[in-house]
């Protein structure tokens, strides 16, 4: 593994299937009495939230608590790095509180590689999504999720069919997860209207589809992303109804797949946009577990990451803290 | 009073000769080592290369209103120490340079620093806000003579105002410096729109959105019988077009800046804004296209462009960094390594692109000359072989944000005469005429 992790271009297939392994091992943790592994005891995990997003931050934060870190929360909202104090300023500030990880959330696409490279800090630097260019924990998560369910939980993801669906232009969830599903093994259809693919898309590992019910019925996987409302004011889209009747996954389409298909969400859904709410309570539907999965993933990065050489378990009798 | 003897120089890389300058003008070119040079001032030139006095069409001074950045004094001693004799400072400074009043006092600190010529460019609207017309003939009138406008930063984006703007200049033989950028296709932009800025997150700048507007503008410019000047041009297509025009006869001309000749949009994936400038950094073929349409003559000038920036408007993320970055001191060398070592263009040419027709677009007289007798005294003496390696500290610049840190490059200014006064010897600033301030490094 590399010191940081700042797209899923970092890692090796043989990376992915660690961190994978490494979560299935770590997840067993969270059926304990007591949730919590002594690995990182004296370490200080950073918690750098520039753009509010609850559910990515609880969940690292989880994550890092259940390794027994220090775990220190900036958030952007009302705080000073809200209020124009400097990405720098507030690396320095880090770096004399002897962070030993940052997990950094920013609205500017490269923002965890400056915080990595500019010499700033001395710690690891892990990206919780920035701007329009990637969010590997999620990706991670997703090929969990899709091991578990596809895969038996072994190995990689050779062969699956995954589509992915919505405004690929705008989100980091579909370039980190195209990159690694590839590296993984998996076949990747991105689908989107033409507006909202990226120029150059074409080079990118995946196909590229416009239509949406042509893919469904091979795929093995369907992911779908969230599609702000605003995208329709800036004319990438005529109307919500449109859009939903052209690439929304409702009831209908579902039917469409086969017998043993998921259904993914990244989160928050746009209910009744790009996915119905009897998709998203459905039997097919993982959204749920891919919460829970995200904090074992979570768990495996920071393991990985900080712990170096010690095994991902403690022996029974080692002790266990509150 | 005493004569200044450059000894033994090779002008445009031909046989050595001492050029003997008396008061602001050449008076004698004799054999090298044949010159009395009793009780002269002598600056030894031994067999380097002597070329007319650069002239950039394409400088931000900062002045008034970021002198944190960058002032008329600190940005002319950069220029002196890159070879220029002239540069043309951009209208946008705070107050903009839209009044009589603002060029005249850019005009004046030029001359009271004396490290170069200052000529003012005016901006074509009133605030650079492209709605009203800024008084440009009261511009040309005033002792700053100005004659090249732009609202550069900006696009003149409204055709109306563009085409006005065209005609009324006419009037004083001015010209319209457009910076094409169409406003609405690079809304947030950051990087240039491929592959690259798909991968890398960062929202795409389209070759589009400079070639639309070139297109619209020669035709304009066709349509009204104006001059028109493209302001660093950086896409193969807009070459195409610039090209076309030419051959139909209409009166454009163009400019790329060195960095556009050297540098591609792959430094954007170190997210390092020492990178991002405004058009931004091309593919490779686009450097490929800029490079042979300078050869050919296509693209009729080098500008620096040079965009001094505060450290901290640079020493964050790529989104929330300014636009641009130096050039003045490193110009030189980049067309040195881009167009002269691979065989593009002869000493010659370094001359025509980079001081003879930057001198005739802004209508600089006494700029861009010859080096004959009777002409001005604005020379520099180049060794175009000696490598140097890009410390930012050590430049002149109030700022320190060249993009070619750590970069080696080849050729370095080793004098410099501005109007018969040495302002650089033995590649350190000297003391003018009309600054008493020595500063030797
Ligand atoms: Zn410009």
């Amino acid at each position: 593994m590399k010191k940081h992790l700042l797209s899923s271009a970092d890692l090796s297939r043989e990376d992915a299937i660690l961190v994978l392994d490494t979560a299935a091992q770590l997840a067993q943790v969270a059926d304990r009495p007591v949730k919590k592994l002594p690995t990182l005891r004296g370490r200080t995990v950073v918690n750098l939230f520039f753009e509010d997003s609850t559910r990515t931050r609880i969940s690292f934060e989880a994550a890092a608590k259940r390794l027994s870190a220090d775990v220190i929360t900036f958030s952007a909202k009302g705080s000073s790095v809200s209020k124009g104090e400097s990405l720098k300023d507030t690396a320095l500030t880090l770096e004399a509180m002897g962070a030993d990880a940052v997990i950094i959330r920013h609205g500017s696409s490269g923002a965890p590689h400056r915080l990595a490279n500019a010499g700033w800090i001395n710690g690891s630097v892990i990206n919780a999504g920035d701007g329009l260019h990637e969010h590997p924990t999620q990706a991670l998560l997703d090929a969990y999720t899709l091991r578990e369910n596809l895969c038996g939980g072994v190995g990689d993801l050779a062969g699956k069919r995954v589509t992915i669906v919505g405004d690929v232009l705008h989100s980091r969830v579909a370039r980190s997860n195209t990159l690694l599903l590839a590296t993984l093994g998996a076949h990747v259809t991105l689908v989107a209207p033409p507006t909202l693919l990226p120029v150059g898309v074409e080079n990118w590992p995946c196909e590229v589809s416009y239509d949406l019910d042509a893919s469904l019925a091979q795929a093995d996987a369907v992911m779908m992303l969230r599609v702000q409302l605003e995208r329709m004011n800036d004319s990438y889209f005529p109307t919500a109804r449109e859009y939903s009747r052209r690439y929304g996954l409702d009831h209908r389409r579902m039917e469409s797949m086969s017998e043993h298909a998921i259904v993914m969400h990244p989160g928050p859904m746009n209910r009744g946009m790009e996915i119905s709410a009897d998709v998203a309570d459905s039997k097919r539907s993982v959204i749920v577990s891919q919460v829970t999965n995200g904090v074992s993933v979570r768990m495996a990065v920071l393991y990985l990451l900080l712990g170096g050489n010690s095994p991902a378990q403690p022996a029974p009798h080692e002790g266990i803290e509150e | 009073m005493s004569r200044l003897v450059i000894s033994g120089a090779r002008p445009l890389g031909g046989d050595a000769v001492d050029i003997v300058i008396d008061g602001d003008k050449i008076s004698e070119i004799n054999p090298a080592g044949s010159t009395n040079v009793d009780g002269d001032r002598v600056l030894v030139a031994d067999n380097l290369v002597a070329l007319p006095g650069l002239v950039d069409l394409h400088t931000h001074l900062r002045e008034p209103g970021r002198e944190d950045a960058e002032t008329v004094d600190s940005g002319t001693r950069a220029a002196a120490l890159g070879g220029f004799t002239c540069v043309h400072a951009m209208a946008n400074t705070e107050p903009v340079a839209d009044t009589a009043g603002v060029v005249e006092q850019v005009w004046r600190l030029g001359k009271e620093a004396g490290w170069c010529e200052v000529r003012p460019v005016g901006a074509v609207t009133q605030g650079l806000n492209g709605v009203k017309m800024a008084e440009l003939g009261a511009m040309a009138s005033s002792a700053a003579h100005v004659r090249v406008f732009s609202d550069d930063g900006k696009c003149v984006d409204d055709a109306v105002m563009m085409r006005r703007a065209l005609e009324y200049v006419k009037a004083f033989n001015g010209v319209i410096a457009q910076h094409a950028q169409e406003p609405r296709l690079t809304e947030g932009a950051q990087m240039n729109e491929g592959e690259l800025s798909g991968i890398l997150g960062l929202r795409g700048w389209p070759a589009v959105a400079e070639e639309a507007i070139i297109a619209r503008d020669v035709l304009l410019a066709q349509h009204v019988g104006s001059r028109l000047h493209i302001c660093h041009v950086s896409t193969a297509g807009s070459v195409e077009l610039i090209r076309w025009a030419k051959s139909k006869g209409i009166d454009v001309t163009a400019e790329v800046t060195p960095h556009h000749l050297l540098l591609t949009d792959e430094l954007a994936t170190s997210y390092d804004p020492f990178f991002k400038v405004n058009p931004p950094l091309r593919a490779a073929a686009d450097v490929e296209a800029l490079r042979l349409a300078l050869a050919d003559g296509t693209i009729d000038a080098v500008a620096t462009d040079h965009a001094p920036h505060p450290s901290e408007d640079k020493e964050c993320e790529w989104a929330a960094a300014a636009f641009g970055m130096l050039g003045l001191e490193t110009a030189l060398s980049v067309v040195i390594d881009t167009m002269v070592r691979p065989g593009l263009l002869d000493w010659a040419g370094v001359a025509d692109r980079m001081s003879t027709r930057p001198a005739q677009i802004g209508r600089v007289a006494g700029q861009g000359g010859s080096i004959e007798v009777g002409q001005p005294g604005n020379i520099i003496v180049i060794d175009p072989e000696v490598m140097w390696t890009v410390v930012p500290s050590e430049l002149a610049s109030r700022s320190r944000n060249t993009p070619y840190r750590e970069r080696t490059l080849p050729g370095r200014v080793v004098h410099t005469v501005y109007a018969g006064t040495p302002t650089v010897v033995d590649g350190a600033l000297a003391e003018t005429k009309n600054n008493e301030r020595s500063v030797t490094s």
